[in-house]
Parts: structure tokens; sequence; C-alpha cells
């Protein structure tokens, strides 16, 4: 027998590909080979295509709708108007951000794009041939881009429905254009401290408005089958289980009757996230025809219509003493929520998670108010790969540290050194508000300084500038820091929900006789790798290999309760349930083990992948065969069979943070950047997978690169959309992506089971700071204080000839 | 609108369908003969969603009309390799993190399939310039990048050992 060896304690660990591995995603066997079943890939029988009307302005009255000629054609079996669904009550829905938004034109439009009318045909050929017979006339009506003029005296009113409410979701509205005035902080002692303050920088921050723009567009199918009186919809659902509420709350179908798949998701980035008029009109055309329904957007209906994100106009004031102490952080937002209040943000935040704007500083007084207003833009103000609102947050404040560090003359790496909070402050509370539960910022800069070797990047840069201005050189080298702390993982349920659920998550775990597992989540993932990773926390909580452990996500009839995937919740709060609920079933598996062993529980200790008996590691039971133990033996007072799950309410948010450096060269008169060197550090505690970590980090940097270089919602004077198609809207390409290098460092979560922050999202967040401080910095010697984003070549050019650089 | 009867070769099995002339060949995959690998991102050739192989070409299917492939032959992501056996390209992808989502992979995949026929040997440079019609919002390419130069190495290794074993 000697061939059989006992495998050592390390050899049964790595078996199992739990924590810490870069264990290869299960995804991709189905995604390479052209298997994945997206939305758009479901076919059922008798299934009829919907689409919209658009609206082509901006804003106006809808005088008249004429379905006749559209309702003639062949193909066409429905035309769905704002008066079909007046009876239903779901002319208009409930956004999450506790206004109400048109599900289709209810007499006026808001925006262009609008969706009008609904027409369901055999095809979507047919379909498109009956949407351009539908006959709309439109009224005309002056029209708000413009935020600041959304509030003026004259300014036409946009929601006539809401025009004499003084009161809104948010509190008192001073304007029939205004949403809410949401303020944090110590505004009086922050004024004061301003006056008296040494040294006072004052700026404007503009972080435009872009779009997630996920691979695959938003769509459903919805199937009534009025037999069993049973909804079924797929769709790209970021949070699955809330649209089944509140799809059960505006249609007055029983809850138990709706049933919500999530299938494979081509990418959300906060755009999947919302409830969108497409599913409600794809419901109720269902209901009336009583055959299913497939609705997906186009490229330019996404762009157009379905979740902006970011237009916050951030003024800000920093004081510091001249030695480089910030003494007080003043700032007034300025948010264009576009017609309808449909931000995806927890129900008391109006302004998302903004009060993060002190970053990484320690910063004693601090003051923020945000009013949002209405304009003739497309709803939304989804949190892009970000938490709510936390990259204008950290944006903002990023570049407020550099205007001050040029007021004070000093560099801003040593600015931000000089400020951050320190390790042993934490937990530290914020003067907006929050508990920062970890991190160690002065060890993440010094080890980006170094690995950047930052002080031969200015000597470099320094050479360049000097052959610049002696006419040898027409580039210029900038180089941008940035240091974000982030807060994700809502969220604590004391202050977190969203229409009134509780952004708790949940996982659920069944052990199999033969000692594999099934868990199943309320989360859903979109390419984050959840069947993965998640597999790999259980695969170290309760000894079972990640390989035997199937994940599921997304079907409400069958996954517990949670509030979904997005602001980098899934790790922070299902993986903390995941953990939990593993912890569980190690609890009941010790009581098997101390039965079949004949020992005390207590005389049990947990070995990797089984319990033995201390003192005497030779007598132990695997997982394996406490499993099968639950299944054949009967155990007095233990049920059967092994099973457990967990509902995780976090105790508070998690605080991911990281130091990032680009260097780009700049064409002075061409605007061209050439980017030569992106290095990102991230503190994202206990890493899980550090290949997905690496891969999330990438892709974050490159929709960061995206944003801050080009990419952008941009309408004219006239309400029109200006970037509806991949043509105009900015996706880089393979070959306008640099490489990038990555780094981390690991300050754990005190107060998540595993110690994990999530990280899906830092990258976008530190990444736009970075590549938009290197675009500043270049300029900094020329006096340029602030250029408001996307930097893309027209701008950087129209830089350099402001400031006289053309000859 | 009439209907007319379109053949084509998909994966090397003879196909017939019957749609309106005006059909798209994406459509025509996806919808008539449930081939769903290609995928459909922007309907205006930007993406590359829906790359596939026609004729010895990379395609992008939502900007062809199905009659275009009449007599073509088709190779999409589910005709180059089998659950069993997955082509070189399928295999670095996996290995490499090539992917997230997903969503783009069947048509970075084909793509990289076309591309490395082309260039058998290519630079870091050379890949990225010949996938660039293809956009992937997830990885920020540089995994795709590297999985393509991981099949090159392997489908050049696999070329040398059949030689050597033919000689």
């Amino acid at each position: 027998m000697d061939d059989v060896k006992t495998p050592s304690r390390e050899e049964r660990k790595s078996a199992l590909s739990g924590l810490g591995t870069s264990r290869k995603r299960v995804e991709d066997a189905r995604f390479t080979q052209g298997k994945g079943n997206y939305v758009d890939d479901i076919k059922l029988k008798g299934m009829l295509f919907g689409d919209f009307v658009r609206s082509p302005v901006a804003h106006a009255r809808v005088k008249n709708i004429d379905t006749s000629a559209a309702l003639a054609l062949p193909g066409v079996h429905a035309v769905l108007t704002a008066a079909d669904l007046e009876p239903l009550g779901l002319h208009w829905m409930p956004t999450l951000a506790g206004d109400k938004q048109m599900v289709l034109a209810d007499g006026k439009v808001l925006f262009q794009g609008q969706e009008v009318a609904f027409v369901v045909g055999d095809d979507r050929y047919a379909v498109a041939d009956g949407v351009s017979l539908v006959e709309v006339e439109y009224e005309e009506l002056a029209v708000v881009t413009d935020p600041f003029k959304a509030e003026l005296k004259d300014a036409p009113i946009l929601r006539e429905d809401i025009a004499d409410q003084k009161e809104g979701a948010h509190g008192a509205r001073r304007h029939p254009n205004h949403i809410f005035t949401w303020e944090a902080g110590e505004k009086e002692e922050t004024n004061k401290v301003l006056e008296e303050a040494e040294v006072v920088a004052d700026e404007m921050v503009y972080y435009h408005r872009t779009h997630p723009c996920p691979l695959e567009t938003c769509g459903c199918v919805a199937s009534m089958d009025k037999v069993n009186g049973k909804l079924t919809v797929w769709g790209t659902f970021q949070a699955p289980h809330a649209v089944r509420t509140v799809a059960s709350l505006i249609s007055s179908i029983p809850e138990h009757n709706i049933r919500i798949i999530s299938p494979d998701i081509g990418g959300g980035f906060g755009n999947k996230v919302g409830v969108y008029p497409g599913y409600v009109c794809s419901i109720v055309a269902s209901i009336v025809t009583g055959v299913p329904i497939k609705w997906v957007e186009d490229r330019m209906d996404n762009l157009m219509a379905t979740a902006f994100a970011r237009d916050y106009w951030m003024h800000g004031k920093i004081s510091a003493t001249k030695e480089g102490k910030i003494t007080g952080l003043w700032c007034h937002t300025t948010a264009d929520h576009g017609a309808f209040d449909a931000c995806a943000d927890p129900t008391k935040f109006p302004a998302g998670f903004m009060n993060i704007c002190t970053g990484s500083y320690d910063i004693p007084v601090a003051y923020l108010a945000v009013d949002g207003v209405y304009t003739n833009k497309a709803p939304g103000g989804v949190a892009y790969r970000c938490s709510f609102r936390v990259t204008e947050a950290s944006y903002f404040i990023e570049r407020m540290i550099e205007v001050l560090a040029q007021k004070l003359g000093m560099d801003s790496a040593e600015l931000r050194s000089k400020n951050f909070i320190k390790k042993e402050q934490f937990p530290y509370t914020s003067a907006l508000g929050w508990e920062y539960d970890s991190g160690d910022y002065h060890q993440a800069w010094e080890k980006a300084m170094k690995s950047v070797n930052y002080k031969q990047l200015r000597e470099d840069q320094a050479k360049q500038l000097q052959l610049f201005k002696d006419g040898k050189s027409r580039k210029l080298i900038g180089i941008g820091l940035s240091h974000f702390t982030e807060i994700v993982g809502a969220g604590p349920v004391k202050n977190c929900d969203i229409l009134g659920l509780g952004m708790f998550d949940a996982c659920e775990i069944r052990i199999h006789p033969t000692g594999s597992a099934i868990a199943r989540l309320g989360t859903i993932s979109q390419g984050q790798g959840h069947a993965t990773t998640f597999a790999q926390i259980l695969a170290s909580e309760i000894g079972i290999p990640a390989s035997d452990i199937t994940l599921e996500e997304g079907d409400t009839d069958t996954a517990p309760y949670g509030l979904g995937t997005y602001g980098s919740r899934s790790t922070p709060v299902a993986g903390a349930a995941t953990a939990m609920a593993g912890r569980k079933i190690r609890a009941k598996a010790q009581m098997i083990a101390a039965y079949l062993l004949e020992v005390h529980d207590d005389d049990l200790e947990w070995d990797v992948d089984r319990f033995s008996v201390k003192g005497a590691p030779e007598k132990f039971k695997t997982m394996k065969e406490i499993a099968f133990a639950s299944y054949n033996q009967a155990i007095p007072g233990v049920e059967p069979g092994l099973e457990a799950v967990s509902y995780y309410d976090p105790p508070n948010m998690t605080y991911p943070n990281g130091a990032y450096v680009v260097v780009m060269e700049i064409d002075v008169d061409t605007g061209v950047s050439d980017i030569k060197q992106v290095y990102a550090l991230d503190d994202c505690g206990t890493r899980i997978n550090p290949m997905i970590i690496e891969g999330q980090v990438h892709g974050g940097l490159t929709e960061a690169l995206a944003i801050s270089m080009g990419q952008e919602i941009a309408y004219d004077e006239q309400g029109n959309v200006m970037t509806g198609t991949l043509m105009d809207f900015f996706i880089p390409t393979a070959w306008e992506t640099p490489n990038y290098e990555t780094d981390y460092t690991e300050t754990p979560s005190p107060h998540h089971p595993i110690g994990a922050k999530g990280v899906g999202e830092s990258p976008n967040v530190g990444g736009v700071s970075a590549f938009s401080n290197a675009v500043h910095d270049a300029f900094k010697p020329f006096g340029l204080t602030q250029a408001h984003m996307p930097h893309d070549h027209w701008r950087v050019w129209k830089i350099a000839k402001d400031l006289g650089l053309h000859s | 609108m009439e209907k007319i009867n379109v053949t084509m070769t998909v994966n090397g099995k003879e196909e017939t369908l019957s749609a309106e002339p005006r059909t798209l060949l994406v459509h025509a995959l996806r919808e008539h003969l449930d081939y769903t690998g290609a995928h459909i991102g922007c309907s205006s050739s930007h993406c590359g969603a829906c790359t596939i192989d026609m004729n010895g070409k990379s395609v992008k299917s939502c900007t062809v009309f199905a009659p275009q492939a009449e007599g073509a032959e088709i190779l999409t992501v589910e005709g180059i390799g089998s659950p069993d056996r997955l082509h070189a390209i399928q295999e670095m992808f996996k290995e490499h993190h090539g992917l997230q989502c997903g969503y783009c992979t069947p048509g970075m995949i084909m793509r990289s399939y076309r591309f490395l026929q082309e260039n058998p040997n290519p630079t870091e440079e050379e890949v990225r310039f010949g996938i660039s019609g293809n956009l992937c919002r997830c990885t920020g390419y540089q995994n795709i990048v590297k999985s393509i130069m991981a099949a090159a190495s392997k489908i050049r290794d696999e070329a040398n050992v059949e030689k050597k074993e033919i000689a």
C-alpha cells in the first residue's frame, strides 16, 4: 500500500482551489464555444417582437398618435400607447429614486428618444415597418439642456405633472425644475474655516455625462402563462429579485406568480440596474396578446434612452495651511438628472455616496450640498462601474488636490502624503459621516511612487518641458496621480434600501450525499466570474473542492432574495453571506463528525477539508464522509441533510482604495495623447482570485481611459443627442488601449467574514482621475488649472491653443 | 415582403432558409438557423460581436444581407472546435482569462481565427491592429492579446509537430 500516499495538508489545501488561487473560470467553456445563453438567444414558441416609436424631439406636446397605418400592416399585431396603459395604471412607473417616469408619452415628451408607442409584430422587420408608420403629431416646446438655466424664472416647466409640488421624495423643491437639495457636513463651520484659511483653492470641476454602454444592450422576453397565471420574464437584470418585487407592486400580479430570470448578461456596468419602459411594455403586450414578447434595444436606443451616468457640476473650495495641511473642504454640486429622477441610489442617498468626497484625506471639516435638477435629457444617473456617485466624488477631490497643490506650489504627491488618513486612525470617521473600515494609504502610496520611480519621471518630464520651451520638440509629458477611496458593498439595512428593500444579500448551500454541492446567491454575474470566485470562498470554508460546487444566480424562483450585482456589492455582501452560510454548514458538519468519531464537538478541530480529533489527527472525518453520513445516519438531535442559508446584513460598507499613476505624452499641435505608462495599485482587502482581480482592473482602467479621454453623451442646444452611435461614442479598441501594470497591497476589511472589499469598480474610480490629472499636469507649467473632460484630441488641442502654445 | 430561399454551408453543413431578402445574415444565422454564437452589439459594423468567417474572410454579419451569402462557406464559433477538442484559440482564451462577460468572445475568437491564418506569427502590435474592429468592454484587451499570442504559438507548435510526423 506504499503507493497510496496520504496527501499533506498543503496538498489537500491546494486541491480545493480556494481563496487566493488564480482558478480558471468555469464560465469560459460555454462562452468560448458560442453556447452562452443571453436574452436575445431566447426563443419561445409563438414569440412576437416589440419595439418603440421614439420621440425625435427633446420637448414637445404630443397632439395626436395615429396608429392605423401601422396596424394595417399584416405583420403588426398591436400598437400600445399611453392611452392603452392608463386603464392599467401603467402609463407611468415609479423610479428607483422616488420619482415617477412615463412608460409611454403621456401628453408630452421630455427628451429625445423617449418612448412614445410600442409596436408588436411577427419579427424585428415587421416591427420596424410598423414603427415607421406610426404618425405622431408633436408641438415643440422650448428646451432646457443647461442645468444652470433650469431654475431660471422664465425656464420652461418640464414636469407639469408635479409642477405644483413643493415637496419631492427628498425634501423641499424650490422651482418646478428642481428635484432636491441634499446636504451633508457642517456648513457654517466649513465656511468659517475657509474664510480664515491661509490658502484656498476654488474650482468648478465638471464630470460630464457618459454612458455604461455594455456590449449587450438591455432587453427582455416576457411570457404571461394565462393557464397557470404565471408571468416569467427573462431579462438583462442586474437586480432580478428587486425587479420581481417592483413588477408585483406596479402590476398587482402576486409576487409568487412572477418569476424573473437573468440569464447570461453581456456586461452591465450599471446600465441594467433600473427598470425601463421596455420591460413594462413587453409584459403588458404579453398579457394583451397571450404570447411571449421579446424586446431588445438597439445601440442607439441604448445610448439615447437607458441610463446615462455622471453629469455632475462640482464647485469646490479646499483650504490649507501654507505648509499644505488641509483644513476644510466645501462642495456644491449641480446634478443634471434629465427628465425624470431615475438614479439608482439607495433611497436615503439621492446623491449616492457623493459624501465620500473627502477622499483619502484627513480633512477636519467639510460641507457638501447637491441640487438635482430636471433637464430635457434622458433619465438615469446610474453608477457606471462605480458605487453610487463615487467616481464623481473621487474625481472631484483628486482634482481639488491638484488645484490646491498648484496654488501651494507643492508637488501633489507630497501634498497627498501629507494629508492621508494614517493607518492608526482606522476605523476613521470622515467629516461627512462615513466610517472607513481599514487602509494603509501611506504604504500603498510609497509602494506606487517607488514602483514607477516617481522622481525619475519628474526629471524626464522637466527635460521634455525644456526641449519644448527651446523649440526642439512639440510634445509635453503629463504625470497623472490619484489616490482613491471607494465606498462599496451597500449596504447595512439600517441606512441602505432601494424602494424599501434592505440591501442585504443571501446565499443558500445544499451539500449532496456524495460530497459535492450547489450554492445559490441573490446576486448575478455580468462577467465578474461569480461561479468561479464564490465557489472558491466556499471551498475554503467547507473543504469541498471548488470544482465540485455548482453556483447558480439569477432565477428568483430558486435563488434566495438579494439586491443584485452593482456598486461592487457582490463580494462585500453576497460573498460574506456565502462565507457565513458555509460556516453554518461546517457547524453542523462538526456535530455529525463528533457523532461518527464518538467524541465531544469541542474535541474536534477543523483541518482544511475535515474535522480531526484534537491531538489525534489520524482520527478524522472528511467533509465527503460527513456529507454522506448526513444522508444515511440517524443522528440523535440532528436533522438529516446538510444545507444552510445565510441572509447577511453587513455591519458597514467596505472601503477599497488604491494608488494610480498615468504617464502620457501629448502632441501640442494635434492634441493626440500617447499613453506611456499606467500603473495601478489596488487594495481590495483579501484577494479571492488574483487572475480575476487583474482582469477586473484591466477592464475598469479601459473604461476610465474611455471616459476621461473621449467618451460622452453630448447634446446640442435643441436637445439632440450628438453621440448616439459607436461612431461618435468613444469605446477604445485594442489599438488605443495600453498595457497596464497592476500591483497590490492587502489590508483586509475587519468586519467582513473573509476580509474582502470588492475590486471591480476601483480601477474606474481611480483611473478617471489619473488619466485626467495627467492631461492637466502636462499643461500645468503654462498655467492650466482646470479643463473639463473628456480630453479628446480636439479639446486637448483647444487647451494648447487657449494657452497660446500654437504659433 | 416576399420570402426567398437562401442556401449556404454553415460549419460544414448545408443549410437552407426562407427569409425576406432584407434579412441580415446575423439574423439568418441566429434566428432562422439557431447558430446563436454570433452576437449583436451595434448593428452598424462598429463592435464586431457578430464577426464570422465567410468564404475565408472575417465578416461582420450584421451588415451583410442573407442573400449575399447564397452559396457561401460560413464558419461560426460553433464550428471551429468541439467540446472534446477545443480550437487552440478557444483554449488559450480560457487559459489566459481572455474573456469576462463573453458577449464579444465569439466575434473576437472568429476574428482571431482568420487573423492567425493571415499572420501566423504576429507581433503584439499586429494582433492589436488585427482585432481593432472588435470591441470589448470588459477585459481591456490585455488578456485577449495574450490569449491570441499564446494561440499563435500553440498553432505553430502543432504545425511543426505535424510536419515532423510527416517527415
